[in-house]
């Protein structure tokens, strides 16, 4: 690791000073993934902050009915509180199909947002990568890249957001709260993540001086037909080949709302507001469920190893759907 | 290289370089102070300051749980905290788990001693992780069945395989010990 100083913020108007003052600074709160970047020779901030007293780990009730996730609860007690169990089983299924019991202990709600790829080039410092040094090249597109995108990539980067709970959180309609010097702001979770297209070193619209400080949860959970299907090289702690989250409000053996996201295909959530609605006011069947799969997948582009995402997503959509539809 | 100008190539100017500073950690009940830089993780300031080489360094990047250590009763991964961090939190570490709680006649947690009733390691390289990743799960209380041990237990490798064995120790603690659970 680089030599960096270290300070702890007693309040918000603190972090937000520091981190506003001082353009190497970053956050730091769990530090599963930082401390590991840093390790790694990835990122290396002169300065962190340590938010970690700041309070903002309660997980309430809105005003809407909803639910307020703090942004420094750890992804163990979001996925354990018994609201999110009951309300939101999906988002609890999809935190606990990520990492490690001692990960989703130190790992918050924020920092999970905020994760890095896995993409083994981002990691690899001795090679040319146009996320961690803009304009050096993309070594994944001619390179091994069996985990990379198939949808939304550009020619500069296929690197796939590496979040289980995003995938969910995408489902579920979420709102990211952000505090920045000026005021607050709320990002719809559609909008919090971004494509690479030409800048794929800016994973998120949070700007560098802003803090999350709480992803909200709008009332419905769909906790009577949900899936999170996720589908990895082994059984447990690994990263999403591909997973779809599902959530479905049925009438009979009709579809009457649908959301769908899935993760390990893309640079962020993908969401397919055209497919979703093939769904609604359609039979839950499979021939239902084909249409839309097949739609997601239109969309959908190969670099060689990680071809065979394509008819694996087609497939987990099918499955998903079903199983949420039961 | 010698017909080069004379002018003195001054260092890069480069931050001032940052202070350690004095952490005090407590540390299986005992508080220690030591004078730490601010990238010292947990694991390090265990092993290399306080001679707690228990704990185990294995991937030093939070995959293979050869560092779990408890903190306020959690498990974690001592490898990716920084020790500046966790300076107001109890960590228990495998030397301490028997201040835990009750200790069999031999001094061991019974954890401890299941490992060794069910031959739960060969190299035992892993064995401290295991273990206080093991104590770690009884106290979260969401293992029901072996699946789900098998499944909570996913953040810990063994390279010997020992896994069926450390399965049963944990089962076997799990089901006669409730009061550990």
């Amino acid at each position: 690791m680089n030599p960096f100083t270290y300070s702890r913020a007693g309040d918000l108007d603190e972090a937000v000073r520091e981190i506003s003052d001082n353009d190497r600074a970053k956050f730091i709160a769990g530090g599963t993934n930082l401390v590991d970047l840093m390790k790694a020779n990835v990122m290396h901030p002169t300065h962190l902050v340590d938010i970690t007293r700041l309070g903002l780990s309660a997980i309430e009730e809105t005003e809407e009915g909803g639910l307020r996730l703090g942004s420094l609860v750890t992804n163990a007690e979001t996925a354990y509180h018994p609201q999110v169990a009951e309300r939101y089983p999906l988002l609890a299924n999809a935190i606990l199909a990520g990492a490690s019991p001692q990960l989703r202990n130190m790992a918050t709600n924020g920092g999970n947002l905020l994760q890095r790829t896995r993409c083994y080039y981002f990691y690899d410092t001795a090679t040319p990568c146009n996320k961690r040094e803009p304009g050096s090249g993309c070594s994944a597109l001619n390179g091994h890249n069996r985990i990379h995108a198939i949808l939304g990539t550009s020619e500069h980067c296929i690197a796939t957001h590496p979040s289980d709970m995003c995938v969910a959180l995408a489902a579920l309609e979420a709102v990211v709260r952000v505090t920045n010097r000026y005021g607050e702001r709320a990002i719809p979770f559609a909008d919090f993540h971004r494509l690479p297209g030409d800048t794929p070193h800016i994973d998120a619209n949070l700007e560098p001086d802003e803090i999350i400080t709480a992803v909200e949860l709008p009332p419905r959970g769909f906790s009577q037909h949900f899936k999170y299907l996720k589908i990895r090289d082994r059984a447990s702690y690994a990263f999403a080949l591909v997973s779809v989250a599902v959530g479905l409000e049925m009438e009979g053996d009709t579809i009457r709302e649908a959301r769908l996201a899935l993760g390990g295909v893309a640079h962020k959530p993908w969401r397919n507001l055209e497919a979703e609605a093939l769904l609604v006011g359609n039979p839950a069947n499979r021939e239902t469920f084909k249409r839309a799969a097949d739609r997601i997948v239109a969309d959908a582009r190969g670099y060689g190893s990680n071809s065979f995402k394509i008819e694996l997503a087609r497939r987990a959509v099918v499955r998903a759907l079903n199983e949420a539809a039961k | 290289m010698s017909n080069q100008s004379a002018t003195i190539t001054e260092a890069p100017k480069t931050a001032q370089l940052p202070r350690t500073s004095i952490v005090t950690l407590t540390v299986n009940g005992e508080q220690r102070s030591l004078r730490i830089a601010p990238w010292t993780t947990l694991l390090d300031a265990l092993r290399e300051y306080l001679d707690l080489t228990g704990t185990k360094k294995g991937c030093d990047h939070g995959q293979c749980g050869a560092c779990t250590v408890l903190v306020d009763g959690k498990r974690i991964n001592a490898c990716l905290a920084l020790a500046v961090m966790v300076d107001d939190r109890e960590i228990t570490t495998i030397e301490g788990l028997t201040k835990e709680g009750s200790a069999t006649p031999d001094g061991l947690h019974p954890m401890q001693a299941a490992f060794i009733e069910h031959d739960a390691f060969q190299c035992g390289y892993c064995t401290p992780g295991q273990i206080c990743s093991a104590v770690g799960l009884l106290k979260e209380g969401h293992a029901h069945s072996r699946e789900d041990i098998q499944e909570l237990m996913s953040g810990n490798i063994c390279r010997c395989g020992a896994y069926p064995n450390i399965v049963d120790a944990i089962e076997d603690v799990k089901n006669h010990q409730p009061d550990r659970a």
